[in-house]
């Protein structure tokens, strides 16, 4: 693999043991991919995840001396101080969250604590290089927005920023961005809800092949395509899809496919959607809680919630994660006193997969999110799946059907 | 009577590693493998309730959010039940750091002879450096 000066001298250790550890693992997966050399990134997402292996990592890093080139944003672990004060959290628990903190503030991250940096603080443009972990924002940022990533892991991420630059190979390459399968959506997609089981069907279907959508209304929200590229990513490996005449590299089917035919042509029809859904959800019944924001909830969901409980009393716990800008927005707007006032909460910062939720533990609760059941199978949550509507109105009552 | 197949495969994440093959037809998340036990809990999995621990695990590919790759792969490794090596055919990013930074051998670009001679239990020695995968079968 050619490497410049620079390069040689940052694997070199001329700039601190950090940086050399950076560039060995990029220059590693870099030869294992067959890339002929680095680019220059200009942005970066790291899914810091406040567990063991990423606090070990970034710690070994920092000491080493690594400080990163390109600011990244972070994922969220958990918002240490919210959960010391309603007493969720042991100490231990709240330590390590601040050790992860620091960490990532010595190393020079921007500490935005959101797994949706796509939606409002890192948007690349068309073709822009980056370097995105985190298994929505990599499908978003390639997908919706026409930038290049790799489906990096928090480590590569990180080491990508520390040294600003990632081996060149893969979805860097147009011609590795071309679809290779089309999925002739001819379910119903009214609602954001089906692009859950949407994405979360079709990787079984298509195995490790870069799927173009047919069939989807033009008019598709933000949010939708969000849970598209989540469940995507939960069932299986797709950090790049088109939609066409919707994402950028597919204004028609003819420019998603590169001019070549496709490997093969699958149908999504409601039954698939219906039996996705029996398949990974629990059955109804009483619950205690429900659980939104996986990904993080944008403003617009927070809004839809609100307006369902306004003046309402809930029956079971209800909380919603986002990120510290939507919080404060719904404050300001007055949706986090109406959210409150019904016996709701929104936490910032927050992810479902940490140990603040212990205890939910055991406990059966609702979600609109399959990425939110499948993560927390290991925290004993159970979750029945449904609609956002539905989920409010399950917490209303206490039960679901 | 022991028959030793030799094929050539391609290192990812070197090393040399021996042990028993464990098959999965699935991709594998390893946040869904018990770290204290090894075994895959993952309902519906087609190595669901299997030991992966020590073994050669021969799967398709990784799958997962970036974060619990690593963790799930880390956890098993601090309870000694991490798989001694990992033969795979679609490497993928998140799978390959992983093992590059955890010291896990990966390879890739197995010849198909192999996937179908291949079972549970079969002795498979992988020289990752030296880019070979020896696959011992016993019986006639």
């Amino acid at each position: 693999m050619y490497l410049t000066p620079e390069e040689k001298k940052m694997l070199a250790g001329d700039y601190g043991e950090g940086t050399a550890l950076a560039m060995k693992v990029l220059v590693a997966i870099g030869e294992a991919f067959g890339a002929e050399k680095m680019v220059e990134i200009s942005r970066a997402h790291v899914a810091l995840s406040n567990q063991d292996a990423d606090l070990w990592f970034v710690e070994k890093l920092v000491a080493a001396g690594a400080r990163c080139r390109v600011t990244p944003t972070v994922n969220p672990g958990f918002n240490s101080d919210y959960f010391r004060q309603a007493g969720m959290v042991s100490v231990e628990d709240a330590g390590i969250m601040e050790r992860t903190y620091r960490a990532y503030q010595l190393i020079g991250a921007r500490l935005s604590f959101s797994c949706t940096p796509y939606l409002f603080d890192n948007i690349p443009r068309l073709g822009e290089v980056a370097a995105f972990s985190e298994s929505s924002a990599t499908p978003y940022v390639n997908s919706v927005w026409g930038a290049r990533s790799n489906r990096e892991s928090a480590q590569s991420a990180l080491c990508a920023a520390i040294a600003g630059r990632v081996p060149e190979y893969g979805l860097l390459l147009d011609q590795n961005r071309k679809a290779q399968v089309i999925v002739e959506v001819e379910a119903d997609m009214s609602d954001d809800f089906s692009y859950q089981l949407l994405g979360y069907c079709v990787p079984k279907k298509i195995g490790h092949r870069i799927p173009v959508f047919t069939g989807i209304p033009p008019k598709v929200t933000p949010e939708a395509l969000m849970n598209l590229g989540a469940q995507l990513n939960t069932a299986g490996a797709a950090p790049l899809y088109h939609i066409v005449g919707v994402t950028p590299e597919a204004p028609d089917l003819e420019a998603a496919l590169g001019g070549r035919s496709p490997e093969a042509v699958v149908k999504i029809a409601d039954k698939d959607l219906a039996e996705t859904l029996q398949a990974i959800s629990s059955p109804g019944g009483r619950i205690d809680f429900v659980m939104f924001g996986c990904p993080h909830y944008s403003l617009r969901q927070i809004q839809e919630v609100a307006s369902l409980l306004e003046g309402k009393k809930l029956q079971a716990e209800l909380w919603i994660l986002t990120s510290s800008y939507n919080k404060e927005m719904a404050r300001r707007m007055g949706l986090l006193e109406i959210i409150e006032k019904a016996g709701g909460h929104i936490v910032d910062d927050t992810c479902v997969d940490q140990p603040c939720w212990h205890h939910l533990a055991g406990k059966l609760g609702a979600t609109d999110s399959p990425k939110c059941a499948y993560y927390t199978k290991r925290r004993q949550m159970r979750f029945v799946i449904r609609s956002l509507r539905n989920c409010v109105q399950a917490a209303l009552k206490g039960e679901i059907e | 009577m022991t028959e030793i197949y030799t094929f050539r495969c391609h290192k990812i994440s070197g090393g040399v590693a021996e042990g028993e093959a464990l098959k999965s037809s699935d991709d594998i998340c390893f946040y869904l493998i018990d770290p204290k036990s090894g075994t895959v809990i993952e309902e519906g999995h087609a190595a669901a309730g299997k030991k992966v621990g020590g073994k050669v695990l021969i799967f398709p590919s990784g799958k997962g959010s970036s974060v619990v790759q690593a963790d799930g792969l880390y956890q098993l490794s601090v309870h000694g039940n991490a798989p001694k090596a990992m033969i795979i055919k679609f490497p993928d990013p998140v799978l390959v750091a992983s093992c590059i930074i955890m010291n896990i051998l990966l390879v890739d670009r197995v010849d198909e002879k192999f996937y179908a001679l291949v079972e549970d239990g079969d002795v498979i020695r992988v020289d990752a450096d030296q880019g070979i995968v020896l696959l011992s079968k016993k019986g006639g």
